[in-house]
């Protein structure tokens, strides 16, 4: 019996796939691939080998997980883009699907355009559902029973199938996905990793004897990967942060930043154990709740530790009194905030941009705190580095706002460069220089930066010592219910944001002379920011120019760039328009009538169509 | 003429008169409990030769919260955010463990909104003294009951007590504390005993003293109050403390004492009073404290000494250097390390 696509009865509609003999043109790395499973089924594995195949063979991919708050049983998605334009933000439509999932599968075949490709586990019958996509149905059971006599594990190996299948249908080459499967198990596992590579094959050899290529989709080598390497946000931003010579951690489990604190501990364990004596140059704590994670990170602190804490927004609302506390006493520390969808609990294993307001101005009272927008796993590193010498520098909290999207998805970037720059520890006064002094008084402003000079608990000298309060003090830290004092005091500290705006990672910007309008977006935004620029341009030939932030205070540039257009498209990943309503505190309010949202607030990642078409309605396009 | 010369004043082993371990003037009630254990803590410290400079003293918020302010004035000193002071200290000995640490609670901050940070504190068993000034009431805003008023006691405007109390130092036992104590801001001779020993002793030390409330909890009625303190304390034993810098000079006759000995070498005599009393014995420090909860009498005392479980900071594996100042070239790894991780994701 031989198995053919079923349908090929391809529609005009899309001019892309269709061909006027009806064989349809070559779609050569350009389309998305969705494989729908179900989670606790280990399809991550194969997913990631068929991600990392594509990714050796020299050709831009992005993946996405997109999985459910659950351990075992719940439909999860996971969809690799290829794009030789080098575009890796979220596609919206998927090109070609694996539907794996019996819950799923119909309304994933619904949701295709026209034109695409289907794979399918054979017993879900899914070429039923509609006639203008390519269907190829695959026994995947029996495909998987010889080569895995074990039972129990037939559940897991039976997904490496389709990725033997897949390789043969979009031309991957079987011999980067055998490297990829290699690597991604590890040279201790090499026995599971044999077991699936049997697999693999049994699919591809499964595939030629039986399927007959009817889609236009190919992956085509474009070179090889290079230096380049695979690598998700949250172990970029750890890593950074081992290089930026953290010393304590204190964290408390919660999606998507666990993976964050897991993947530090793993480097620490690994990177920063004294040679001599085998000793940790770190201490890490699982706390009881995010109030004592922050609360023990901020005593570390002050202490003089480099101390972090990672969280999410719940996390975020929790330490909200604590934060309050070092801003108002002056206490380096650095928060990442794996943002996820809330309010509440929320989409816990959904993206979105929801604290950007809430970490600008976290606690009660006049509060504002510096927060870094990395938008890919090189600034994850990086602005590590740069949020604990902020932090130590301007003795306040320092926050990191990445999301799920950029946290837990893997990203092809160039090997991150070794940090040049030594290590700021800020304004610290030794016992030599009390001695030379003769004392110092905590919060005066003597360098008129905001920032007073501290001492460390611990420093021999009987002038080192100040009181540190969360009550109203004065310049020497001394308790204070003194109007002048207070208002003193908070405007010292609103000097300290002047200060910062300068200090802090400056903006992208690119002006298209003549442009009418301009695109601001921040963090993860900027892929799909990136993307709509170039359908902009190409179809609707709407000239934009872009500003990126890379981190509230904003800068200079900010409002120069305003000023420059007429409208300005503010995207934001969060229903009302955070980031917008924090430029509308800070811009002067002449400008405030040319700022225009565009928002994105369905748990997924923004994508570039979604951006276009808000932009071209309000256009009037 | 020249005035007659003054008297040597009286200096501890580092040279150091008391005035150095005194902080600002209290703004506490006259007659606050509070007072009485501040003036215990500057002697100890005094007496004890702490360098204050090594010292740093942290609570939360309240009435008990305020006093670091007023006692070791050369010490670095904290005083944050309402019940979780526990995990601020905690913090600041990971970022330099070479610290001693004194935390200064109230009932409310421990019992209740700090509850959770208290226990945790205990499983850890973090190096550091933690003094809660158990007056069953809160004082800043004016009277409520806190979680450790007993059954029955009485507030001023009349309403009583029925929630039972929770017990911070059956807590500390039961969850991991080292070192746990109970004494009376009135009983001079045993508080200072038992707070010289605590910063001896390497690991956590609880220690709730119950310290009276001139204005909200003094009255007829009161459980926490001087009166029925003086009627009602029952000390385990009589105690006697020798620090490690000193010869031993009163001996007991033999069987009628119990020592122990502190991490420092500083000893702890404990005179036997009407029962024999073992500290070291888990189950019988939890059996004595259930036996009195109902009489109404209050123990005090040594309650229970650890002294083999590794404290927090031990069983992390540190450095021995605090890592708040490692210099760079310790802190950040080399480029190889960079290169092997970067390889690794290729």
């Amino acid at each position: 019996m031989s198995i053919t696509g079923v349908s090929a009865a391809l529609s005009s509609a899309d001019a892309r796939c269709a061909h006027r003999n009806d064989q349809p043109a070559r779609v050569v790395n350009d389309f998305s691939i969705q494989v729908a499973t179900v989670n606790g089924s280990g399809s991550q594995t194969a997913n990631n080998v068929l991600m990392r195949a594509i990714f050796q063979m020299g050709v831009p991919v992005s993946g996405k997980n997109l999985f459910p708050s659950n351990i075992a049983g719940l439909p999860t998605w996971f969809t690799i883009r290829a794009s030789a334009a080098g575009y890796i933000g979220r596609k919206k439509e998927t090109d070609f699907l694996v539907a794996m999932n019996p819950e799923t599968g119909v309304e994933d075949v619904e949701k295709l355009n026209a034109g695409a490709a289907v794979v399918y586990d054979e017993p879900l019958n899914l070429s039923r559902v509609r006639t203008d996509v390519t269907f190829y149905p695959v026994p995947f059971d029996k495909l998987t029973v010889p080569v895995c006599p074990e039972a129990k594990l037939r559940k897991l190996v039976r997904n490496m199938v389709y990725d033997g299948v897949v390789a043969h249908l979009l031309g991957i080459d079987l011999e980067e996905m055998r490297k990829a499967l290699f690597k991604q198990f590890g040279p201790r596992k090499v026995k599971a990793a044999e077991l699936n590579w049997n697999a693999v094959q049994a699919g591809k050899r499964w595939a030629e004897e039986n399927l007959t290529k009817q889609d236009p989709y190919w992956i085509e080598r474009l070179g090889n990967s290079g230096r380049q390497l695979i690598i998700d946000g949250n172990s970029a931003l750890a890593l950074g942060c081992v290089f930026a010579g953290v010393t304590v951690l204190t964290w408390y489990p919660i999606t998507p930043s666990s993976s964050l604190a897991e993947a530090l501990i793993n480097y620490l364990v690994r990177f920063r154990r004294d040679p001599e004596t085998g000793k940790a140059t770190f201490a890490v704590v699982q706390a009881e709740d995010e109030l004592a994670s922050v609360g023990m990170a901020i005593g570390a602190g002050w202490a003089g530790a480099r101390a972090m804490t990672a969280t999410s927004g719940p996390g975020i609302s929790l330490m909200a009194e604590f934060v309050g506390l070092a801003y108002y006493a002056d206490i380096p520390v650095v928060i990442v905030d794996v943002q996820r969808a809330g309010p509440s609990t929320g989409l816990p294993t959904r993206t979105a941009q929801g604290d950007t307001l809430k970490n600008a101005v976290l606690s009660h009272g006049d509060t504002r705190h510096p927060v870094l927008f990395p938008s890919s796993p090189a600034e994850c590193f990086a602005f590590a580095g740069q949020a604990f010498d902020l932090a130590e520098r301007y003795q306040t909290p320092v926050f990191i706002n990445t999301d799920l999207d950029l946290g837990m998805n893997n990203w092809v970037t160039d090997p991150f460069p070794y940090p040049e720059e030594p290590i700021r520890r800020g304004k610290v006064l030794t016992a030599e220089d009390l001695e030379r002094l003769g004392g110092f008084a905590r919060y005066r402003d003597v360098d008129g930066d905001g920032v007073g000079w501290r001492t460390l608990p611990g420093t021999p000298h009987p002038a080192a010592a100040y009181f540190t309060r969360g009550s109203g003090h004065n310049e020497k830290a001394q308790y204070s219910e003194r109007e002048d004092d207070y208002v003193n005091n908070l405007d010292r500290l609103a000097r300290k944001l002047e200060a910062l705006r300068g200090d802090v990672p400056q903006p992208e910007v690119q002006l298209v002379p003549g442009a009418e309008i301009g695109i601001v977006c921040y963090g993860s935004s900027r892929y799909a920011a990136e993307e709509s620029r170039d359908q902009l341009a190409r179809e609707y030939g709407l000239a934009a120019s872009y500003l990126r932030l890379k981190a509230y205070p904003f800068t200079s540039e900010l409002e120069r760039f305003v000023e420059a257009h007429a409208r300005i498209y503010v995207i934001d990943q969060n229903r009302d328009a955070q980031l917008l309503g924090l430029m509308r505190l800070d811009l002067p309010v002449p400008l405030l009538g040319r700022l225009r949202s565009v928002r994105h607030y369905t748990g997924l990642p923004v994508d570039a169509r979604s951006v276009t078409n808000q932009i071209v309605q309000q256009e009037g396009l | 003429m020249s005035a007659a010369a003054a008297p040597p004043r009286k200096t501890n082993r580092l040279g150091l008169e008391i005035i150095s371990y005194k902080g600002g003037k209290t703004t506490l009630c006259a007659g606050c409990g509070h007072n009485a254990i501040t003036e215990r803590l500057i002697e100890a410290f005094w007496e004890m030769g702490v360098a204050p400079w090594n010292v740093i003293k942290l609570s939360g918020i309240g009435c008990s919260s305020k006093t670091p302010a007023y006692f070791l004035g050369l010490s670095h000193g904290f005083n944050s955010v309402h019940g979780r002071a526990a995990a601020v200290a905690t913090g600041a000995i990971l970022a330099n463990h070479h610290l001693q640490c004194i935390v200064v609670s109230g009932d409310g901050d421990t019992a209740s909104i700090g509850l959770g940070n208290f226990m945790h504190m205990l499983r850890r068993n973090v190096p550091l003294v933690y003094v809660i000034e158990n007056n069953g009431v809160y004082g800043l805003t004016k009277g409520q009951f806190s979680a450790t008023a007993d059954v029955g006691s009485r507030q001023k405007n009349g309403i009583v007590n029925e929630m039972p109390p929770i017990d911070c130092c059956l807590a500390a036992i039961e969850m991991g504390a080292t070192f746990v104590a109970r004494s009376f801001s009135g009983d001079k001779k045993q508080l200072s005993a038992i707070l010289k020993a605590s910063i001896g002793h390497n690991g956590l030390a609880v220690i709730d003293v119950i310290s009276p409330c001139t204005t909200f909890n003094d009255h007829e009625g009161s459980t926490k109050s001087y009166s029925y303190m003086r009627e009602h304390e029952e000390p385990l034993h009589d105690l006697d403390f020798v620090p490690f810098f000193e010869e031993i000079s009163v001996d007991y006759e033999e069987g009628t004492m119990r020592e122990v000995v502190m991490h420092d070498g500083s000893r702890l005599r404990l005179r036997k009073l009407d029962r024999d009393y073992d500290p070291t014995d888990r189950m019988h420090a939890v059996a004595a404290l259930h036996e009195f909860e109902t009489t109404g009498e209050v123990l005090t005392g040594i309650l229970y000494v650890d002294k083999t479980r590794e404290s927090f900071t031990q069983s992390l594996g540190l450095v021995d250097a605090p890592l708040a100042t490692l210099p760079q070239d310790r802190v950040r790894p080399p480029r190889e390390a960079l290169d092997q991780a970067m390889e690794e994701l290729r």
